[in-house]
């Protein structure tokens, strides 16, 4: 596009910025948005690394505009790593570890942490475990001593146990009033059966029931040990004194052998069905749509990364623009495939008004179907690359937007130079490529299509549209009578 | 409520969610303090890698009104090559007119329809082919709207907003209002009506503020009122709020005044001035006796709201209430924590805190049931410990560790430019609250001057002295589980 605007009279207002303007005003043409300067260059800070003696590696990278220190631990102890008899072991004895360790009890944590001004968080993940820090560069030094006790020396106190295990069971019943969090779990459940990613992270009432201090203690033992974990720094801080500070704290971590963790094979797709759970007196149907997608490490990364900023990872998305602003049915329609180290699902999603819950199924596929069938326009292929790409450095602003940047490429073994390489990838993908990658990972015939809706009023609908055979299932993706 | 939620309801558990940052989606946390994520500039982190703990809080901008009463404010952050507009409109549901409740935010999203020489959809079709982000956000008091992106896109990021500022009209028909409507009301449903406890508040706002006060009614507004709107109603609004002399643009980045300026005036310059904004002052709130009531919800436990009336932002206990919510409520070393769900276990969560808008305010603490466990159980909980603060305040260390949590909250906002809450929407904040965009050590000074005492003498004096609303909202059927009034609270 040509430059519409008066390029001398902005170059003289430059010069004279208050005399001018009433000009500049007059002259302006709007009939052609302004054609922009070249985009600035990417900017990714560097990682540095080290290994302690124990094993632990260690990834620094160095931002010093704010004096604030993040700090990420994953651990080689993610739901993945659950027995089949206990879903949700993992993420209890993350949740455990704040509950008491070394000579502080679950309330002292809590204070120490808020006292320090920091943010503790201890969780599991598919693939790992992860403590993480956030605090003022000033208090780093005690907030670390905190972050070691609680993974170090957890003490899993029987008192402590009850508490949580009481908790979880509310928080499980509370499950039923959410109807997303429903729709999540039945979609995991239905789409990956035994899988590791099937299971329910949190658990089940029966497997909370079963919860106990011994059971934790052998599944701490087991995989918190150095040489599954990774430690990411991220702030005001050198490599050398952080070397100097994990060292002192994380040094005398005991390694163990640790088994690589199993891999396991995702079930095959059933023909499509439609799940319905029901949810009496929903004012929408929630709508999970998937199956099996694909793993962090593929070499089509690249290419899924603008097939779904085109199909669902935008606000100019296909299922946004279609479900939202032409058929005003949702709040908002997307779509991810969320790679993990196995292969993680693939899904489009939205909340829809009850009424038009059939309308909307028709879009759905409609639009799952389109991006398969139809090569993308040059220009919507262009936009979604500029998107991806142009707004890769706000990821790099924060502390902790760009330690969520590097921590997947640690908890995936990605290289640390990763980002170096990012944008001419993105750039080279071809329409050809995202067709290419749309058949071969969407398969609109076998499509787990969950709905978790008032069954009274959306069923009729539809049956009516032969999109599938319905069934019925509960939040956990059981059938139901 | 923001415009949209990126990735809609999609929620994935392979990547820690860090706090803090991005569209709550809740128009009116954005000026709680503990949700306030605006980003601050350390006075000397650019020119000296020395530390900090001592220095004054700085933000250093430079401002300039243009003929037409539309003021700018840039602030200049070379850390990273982007650059955010943040635009306030001073307008919200308290100006909203009744049986037009919801109408300031479905005029926000219709914002985004298009202009006059901006045709439907290419609003976002620009935006994010140049790299960009957008949303917008409504509350009570004003509405906000940014372009996130890299610094080349700023005059795109200027041309679309000027566009929308001075020539919305021409291009919003009634279908486009009608689509808005629907995707609104499905917000609606999918944030209140399809959430547990979703319709709690407005429950509560319409027991607390009489019928004439502006706060009465929550800012999503009422389904009924939502399809009264009409495309009059969008015109009468325009011109009456939508002007340059209505509004404060923030320009913050890595681009310099001198390239700001005069790109600003290109295109907003020749907008023409609206007319003078009036308001009547709100009517006095007086609650002269608890009120109780009870919802019945789809929900599978019992919660209880208690709601008190107290003072505006920045009025001078506004700080000191936030802390005493703090101590109440924050963490599991919190008061309310400790005694519900620690070591009674008869809760399995509560909050607290202070909610102060440009108008009013109020004070609020919520804590849901365990199962088998009633609200009257929980109130008498709430009711002891609130007496306890009023009789023997904080103790020194409450006080700091509240403080010190603070403290770093404002560290931690001043991190990033862009987005809800960005040092950019924090200027626009604290120019429209209290009149000096660089209002950051004021306000972090208003905390530390809070003492014990304070804090003791707001629980009385706010809480245990005065009268409530209390509102249980009771799964369907099940109204013997809600708190009652004379039982022993």
């Amino acid at each position: 596009m040509t430059a519409p605007r008066p390029s001398l009279t902005i170059a003289a207002c430059i010069a004279a910025a208050l005399a001018c303007a009433p000009l500049a005003a007059q002259q302006v043409d709007r009939t052609h948005p302004p054609t922009l300067p070249p985009p600035p260059a990417l900017r990714v800070p560097a990682v540095q690394t080290a290994t302690l003696p124990n094993g632990l590696e260690l990834a620094v990278v160095e931002m010093h505009k704010v004096p604030v220190v993040d700090v990420t631990l994953q651990i080689g102890a993610g739901t993945v790593r659950d027995p089949d008899d206990l879903p949700g072991l993992a993420t209890f004895t993350a949740t455990m570890l704040q509950q008491g360790a070394g000579a502080r009890g679950a309330l002292d944590i809590a204070d120490e942490t808020a006292f320090l001004g920091a943010s503790l968080n201890t969780g599991a993940g598919f693939d790992a475990a992860t403590a993480s820090l956030h605090v003022p560069k000033r208090r780093l030094g005690p907030a670390l001593d905190l972050l070691a006790d609680v993974v170090l020396r957890p003490t899993f106190p029987d008192t402590e146990i009850a508490r949580q295990r009481d908790l979880r069971r509310a928080q499980i019943l509370q499950a039923r009033d959410q109807p997303v969090a429903m729709a999540n779990l039945a979609f995991a459940a239905i789409v990956f059966g035994g899988h590791p990613y099937g299971r329910p992270q949190t658990g089940t009432e029966t497997s909370t029931a079963a919860l106990n201090r011994d059971r934790v203690l052998q599944f701490y033992g087991a995989y918190y040990r150095p040489n599954t974990a990774r430690m990411l720094v991220v702030g005001d801080i050198t490599l050398a004194e952080a070397v100097r500070l994990v060292r002192a704290r994380f040094g005398a971590w005991g390694r163990a052998e640790v088994a690589a963790a199993a891999e396991a094979a995702a079930p095959a797709g059933a023909a499509r069905t439609i799940y319905l759970v029901d949810k009496p007196g929903a004012a929408q149907s929630v709508f999970r749509i998937g199956q099996v997608g694909v793993n962090r490490a593929t070499p089509d990364y690249f290419a899924l990364e603008v097939l779904n900023t085109i199909l669902g990872g935008s606000f100019t998305s296909r299922l946004n623009q279609n479900l939202r602003e032409t058929h005003g049915y949702t709040y908002g329609a997307g779509s991810q495939f969320a790679m993990r180290r196995m292969a993680g699902p693939f899904l489009a999603s939205a909340s829809i008004v009850t009424a038009k819950t059939d309308s909307a199924l028709i879009e759905f596929m409609r639009e799952l179907r389109r991006i398969r069938d139809e090569a993308v326009p040059q220009a919507e292929l262009d936009k979604a690359k500029a998107y991806i790409t142009l707004g890769l450095p706000s990821d790099f602003e924060t502390t902790q937007g760009a330690a969520r940047r590097f921590a997947e490429l640690i908890l995936y073994g990605l290289p640390l130079d990763y980002f170096s390489h990012y944008i001419p990838q993105i750039d080279a993908v071809t329409a050809a490529d995202v067709q290419r990658v749309a058949r071969q990972y969407i398969d609109p015939d076998h499509l787990a299509i969950v709905v978790v809706g008032d069954r009274s009023k959306i069923e009729a609908g539809l049956q009516a549209l032969h999109e599938g055979t319905i069934v019925y299932r509960d939040m956990w993706g059981q059938p139901v009578q | 409520m923001s415009r949209w939620h990126r990735g809609a309801d999609v929620r994935t558990h392979e990547r820690r969610r860090h706090g803090g940052t991005g569209a709550r989606g809740h128009g009116n946390d954005q000026r709680r303090r503990a949700l306030v994520v605006a980003a601050l500039l350390w006075v000397g982190v650019v020119a000296a890698p020395s530390r900090v703990s001592a220095q004054a809080l700085h933000v250093p901008y430079q401002t300039f009104t243009l003929a037409n009463g539309l003021k700018v404010i840039v602030h200049e952050d070379h850390s990273v090559p982007i650059v955010t507009v943040n635009t306030w409109y001073h307008v919200g549901s308290s100006d909203e007119r009744p049986g037009r409740t919801g109408f300031a935010h479905l005029f926000e999203h219709l914002m985004f329809m298009g202009s006059e020489h901006v045709p439907t959809g290419d609003f976002d079709k620009l935006l994010e082919a140049a790299g960009g982000d957008n949303n917008g956000s409504t509350t009570e008091d004003r509405t906000n709207y940014f372009e996130d992106g890299p610094s080349s896109a700023l005059e795109l990021m200027l041309y679309l907003d000027s566009d929308r500022m001075g020539f919305l009209l021409p291009e919003i028909t009634p279908p486009k209002v009608d689509l808005q409507r629907g995707v609104v009301q499905n917000e609606r449903r999918q944030s209140y009506e399809n959430q547990p406890y979703g319709l709690a508040q407005e429950n509560i706002l319409q027991r607390l503020y009489p019928a004439d006060h502006t706060y009465h009614w929550p800012v999503i507004g009422s389904m009924v009122d939502l399809n009264a709107a009409s495309i009059e109603d969008v015109q009468q609004f325009s011109r009456t709020w939508y002007t340059p002399s209505n509004a404060t643009m923030v320009v913050a980045g890595d681009v310099t005044l001198r390239q700001v300026r005069p790109m600003v005036e290109r295109y907003f310059a020749g907008l023409g001035r609206g007319p003078a904004v009036t308001r009547t002052p709100p009517p006095a709130v007086n609650l002269a006796a608890d009120v109780y009531a009870t919802l019945e919800d789809r929900v599978q436990l019992p919660r209880v709201y208690d709601t008190w009336h107290t003072v505006k932002s920045f009025a001078p206990d506004d700080a000191g209430l936030e802390m005493l919510g703090n101590i109440l409520a924050d963490g599991k070393a919190s008061r309310l924590y400790k005694r519900l769900v620690y070591e009674l276990q008869i809760a399995t969560q509560v909050a607290a805190f202070q909610d102060g808008g440009r108008i009013d305010g109020k004070f609020e603490i919520f804590a849901t049931a365990r199962p088998g466990h009633d609200l009257n159980e929980i109130a008498r909980v709430i009711d002891a410990e609130v007496r306890s603060l009023a009789e023997a305040g904080p103790t020194p260390r409450e006080v700091e560790r509240v403080r010190n949590s603070i403290e770093a909250d404002f560290l931690g906002r001043m991190e990033r430019v862009g987005s809800f809450g960005g040092k950019a929407d924090q200027l626009n904040y604290y120019d429209y609250y209290v009149g000096t965009p660089d209002y950051f050590q004021r306000d972090l000074d208003r905390y530390r001057a809070v003492t014990a005492a304070d804090v003791q003498r707001l629980a009385r004096d706010y809480l245990l002295r005065a009268h409530r609303v209390v509102l249980s909202v009771v799964p369907a059927g099940h109204t013997e589980l809600a708190a009652t009034e004379g039982a022993a609270r």
